[in-house]
């Protein structure tokens, strides 16, 4: 069990949320906090699956852990994402000048679709 | 006349080997679809703020290839082709996509599935690309930061010449 955690276990947050399972867990704990109970309940997995994503997710400082009562409850930690998402932007920057020079084009094919219907004045 | 403003890209990662390009247009899907395979209009948004697009060439048949060659703003020339595996006019397009410059690039080709849906007259384009691997899907995204580096140098420069 100890080595199948091991052989899970990824240096930064790139890896770690390379695993979609993973993703599906930050996904269901963003915004709020949750005790491992409830988040094997909403993710669907067998629980010592959860708790080994929960580690991965952990080591990398992406999901933060707090005793409340006799409950841990776990909560999403996004800013190792941030150099994940700041290296998205850039390839969307581009897509959305491309997409910007389309909206041109796309006026003036309305223009001229309007213009053939010849209901201008 | 009101400029179309329809807002940015949003690009999302669904798998390891994908990227998913989302982005509305106020537009029917027929205009979208003319300018997005008709040659004339593809030269004059295909390279954005990147360059010039030199050549658009595109056999819209099944098994017709498409090429489109740019002249980036440095200079550099880059050219992509693919073929294109499955039409449905307005609606629905399969290509696949090779980027000339690195070395054994067949294996590098990447399928794009592009969708059209309308709604009251606005189309809803996606385009999912589906990597061979992880590794080619991560150069894609990492040629899109080089761009964004080199676009924010070429203000840069304006920026400057403009205080001489």
């Amino acid at each position: 069990m100890a080595s199948m955690a091991r052989a899970a276990t990824t240096a930064d947050a790139f890896n770690a949320v390379a695993e979609p399972r993973r993703r599906q867990i930050l996904d269901v704990l963003a915004g709020r906090e949750l005790p491992v109970n409830d988040l094997v309940r909403m993710v669907g997995l067998a629980q010592p699956l959860v708790s080994k994503h929960l580690r991965v997710l952990r080591e990398v400082g992406l999901v933060g852990v707090r005793d409340q009562g006799r409950q841990r409850m776990y909560s999403v930690n996004g800013r190792p994402l941030k150099p994940i998402h700041d290296w998205v932007k850039n390839y969307e920057r581009s897509w959305s000048q491309r997409f910007d020079r389309l909206d041109v084009v796309l006026e003036e094919l309305k223009q001229i679709k309007e213009e053939n219907h010849g209901d201008g004045e | 006349m009101a400029m179309a403003s329809s807002g940015t890209a949003l690009v999302t990662l669904p798998t390891d080997t994908q990227i998913l390009i989302t982005r509305e247009f106020d537009a029917p899907r027929h205009l979208v679809y003319k300018a997005w395979t008709t040659p004339e209009l593809i030269k004059r948004w295909w390279a954005g703020d990147r360059g010039e697009v030199t050549i658009a060439e595109v056999d819209l048949r099944v098994g017709g290839r498409w090429r489109y060659v740019m002249t980036a703003n440095d200079g550099f020339e880059v050219a992509f082709h693919g073929v294109y595996r499955e039409i449905v006019p307005n609606e629905r397009l399969v290509s696949t996509e090779v980027f000339e410059g690195i070395p054994d690039a067949e294996a590098s080709a990447v399928v794009n599935t592009i969708t059209l849906t309308e709604t009251d007259g606005r189309t809803t384009l996606t385009s999912l690309a589906e990597h061979p691997s992880r590794g080619i899907r991560d150069m894609v995204i990492n040629s899109g930061m080089e761009a964004g580096m080199q676009e924010a140098m070429d203000h840069l420069e304006r920026v400057a010449a403009s205080l001489r």
